[in-house]
């Protein structure tokens, strides 16, 4: 990472009087017989930046995308922005409005120019008429430094570039919160770096950010804090001072190595 | 031609161990179809005034000669650029088919009296039964479709028994079962109306597997992007899934919409005064069948041709976006 921009850590009072942005009790989730989230509790400060590593099939993913619902869970809570997530339309709805979500393969609509991608889910679920919405998508596409790619289909840009259209077309709906599930894990190496630099900037300015990743040198640089699951559990958490230089469990240790060596 | 690779591989017709004996057999077949005596074969003898010989000597000088023009034609095509050889290809085979129709001695003065009736009548009435049929069976269509993939036990019931029935009964059996078996409820049906609602149901259950297909062909990625943006449900599969499963649904429905054209003509059975009813009628005051059903034929096969066209500019609209 040689981005220039620094992200200041929360301050510790503000943690406390805030509403948690995301809260998480005793979350089962099974599979049939097998366990793949069993029973995490997890809270998530507003304006914290939260980094989730493990190995594959840990359950990080099925974690973060019950926070949106686009997965069920069968026993616990989470409450988001304070509101409870029960599998009722009028949360769901409410919740997904608040949480924005960057998925790996970018998930752009392929049918629609990068313009439309963006602005067509304002009109629709924001309501904004078609002249508003489009300046609005056009402000996050020139966030993301592609406002000259706004009439190109998304099969035209590059990984990089379209998971930037993914970026910016979330954050057009202006949520508490984006989660992000291995946002450059499909990426080209050299298509990496544009992408974590938007979500640097979108850290330093604040945003509530849920991060699966296995790029390590981007949770060290934004991380509040790295959390390490495995089979379903966290094993470990901490600031990415003390995770990265002195983690305490053997596994957490293996891991880091594993990904270290690679990185 | 969807994904050409970047060999130059010989043409086929251009290798002499394919074109030869490809002649040869075109020669021996026409010699023992004993070509001379068709229509097609008289009019080449006159034209190049080859009579005189023995019939079988004639024969052979006209296979021979309608083998040197056929080899002659496909050397010349072969060296032309792709879309000229299909335009020609294209036009000599229809002028084939025209010559075959030319060659039954038709009555053009009789085509000419009837041919007006035939269109303000019988086309317009064909044309009225498929558009409307098309435009229901498409509505029942989307909703066969939700139903089968919605996790509606009853919904799937009724979407699952009605593709069975009007899948597995012919389409004949079910005009007249709606004609003349919805007067036993006590509602007389009159017949286009029972023509079209023939029609639109059997085409409808056809089309739902389509458009089932179609919609299951979208990544489960794009509903959940659609989702996390907060999209509900029907604004995700109208504005987000549909839009992408009409690239995967247009071929095999502008098939089912030609087919419709074509099998509206069973509609004629219960006294629709449609193309095919004119045709079959027309023909009898003056033992004339045959000129009206090639007419007939004709229509049919000009508005296919018009639907496979608009079939093309809406596969292009819809698959503007994987244009490169």
């Amino acid at each position: 990472m040689s981005s220039v921009i620094t992200v200041a850590p929360m301050p510790a009072d503000e943690q406390e009087t805030t509403t948690p942005a995301v809260e998480i009790r005793g979350l089962h989730k099974w599979y049939g017989a097998f366990e793949a989230l069993g029973g995490v509790d997890l809270t998530v400060a507003a304006g914290e930046r939260l980094v989730i590593c493990g190995p594959s099939g840990s359950g990080k993913s099925t974690l973060i995308r019950t926070i949106n619902a686009l997965e069920s869970f069968d026993e616990g809570e989470i409450r988001v922005d304070g509101i409870a997530l029960t599998r009722e339309p009028g949360t769901v709805e409410a919740v997904r409005q608040r949480v924005g979500m960057v998925f790996q393969q970018f998930n752009l609509f392929p049918h629609l120019t990068v313009l439309e991608n963006c602005a067509l889910p304002l009109r629709l679920v924001r309501g904004l008429p078609a002249p508003e919405a489009r300046e609005r998508a056009l402000h996050y596409l020139a966030k993301v430094r592609i406002p000259e790619q706004a009439d190109k289909f998304a099969a035209q840009l590059s990984g990089g570039q379209q998971q930037r259209v993914a970026i910016a077309r979330a954050l057009a709906m202006e949520p508490d919160l984006m989660l992000f599930d291995e946002p450059t894990s499909a990426l080209d190496p050299e298509m990496v770096k544009e992408v974590l630099d938007a979500m640097v900037q979108l850290a330093a300015e604040g945003m509530t950010m849920v991060v699966v990743t296995h790029e390590m040198g981007f949770a060290r640089q934004v991380a509040d804090r790295v959390i390490f699951m495995d089979r379903g559990k966290i094993v470990e958490e901490g600031p990415p001072q003390t995770f990265f230089t002195h983690p305490r469990e053997a596994r957490t240790r293996a891991f880091l190595q594993q990904v270290l060596r690679v990185h | 031609m969807h994904f050409a690779d970047n060999v130059d591989y010989p043409a086929l017709l251009g290798r002499p161990i394919v074109f030869l004996p490809l002649l040869a057999l075109l020669f021996e077949a026409l010699r023992w179809w004993n070509f001379a005596a068709t229509a097609i074969g008289r009019g080449l003898t006159g034209l190049f005034s080859l009579t005189g010989l023995t019939p079988a000597a004639d024969n052979v000088a006209v296979a021979a000669l309608a083998t040197v023009v056929v080899g002659f034609n496909l050397a010349v095509v072969m060296r032309l650029k792709l879309r000229r050889q299909v335009y020609i290809v294209w036009l000599e085979l229809a002028a084939l088919i025209l010559v075959f129709f030319y060659s039954f001695n038709l009555s053009f003065d009789f085509i000419a009296r009837k041919i007006g009736f035939l269109i303000t009548q019988g086309l317009v009435m064909t044309l009225y039964i498929s558009l409307v049929s098309i435009a229901i069976a498409s509505i029942l269509a989307l909703i066969g479709a939700m139903a089968k993939l919605s996790s509606n036990g009853i919904a799937l019931g009724v979407a699952n028994f009605y593709t069975s029935l009007f899948r597995g009964i012919p389409l004949l059996m079910q005009i007249y079962m709606i004609y003349m078996g919805l007067p036993q409820l006590g509602y007389v049906v009159g017949a286009v109306p029972a023509g079209i609602a023939a029609l639109s149901l059997c085409y409808g259950a056809y089309m739902t597997e389509i458009f089932r297909g179609g919609i299951e062909s979208i990544p489960k990625g794009q509903w959940e992007a659609a989702r996390a943006l907060g999209l509900k449900p029907n604004a995700t599969l109208l504005r987000i899934i549909l839009p992408q499963a009409m690239r995967v649904i247009i071929p095999p429905t502008g098939n089912q919409f030609i087919a419709m054209l074509k099998d509206s003509s069973l509609v004629s059975v219960v006294g629709v005064w449609e193309l095919m009813y004119l045709a079959r009628t027309q023909g009898q005051s003056e033992f004339r069948h045959i000129e009206m059903m090639i007419t007939a034929s004709l229509i049919y096969w000009l508005f296919s041709i018009l639907l496979e066209l608009l079939q093309g500019r809406v596969e292009r609209y819809y698959g503007r976006a994987h244009a490169r």
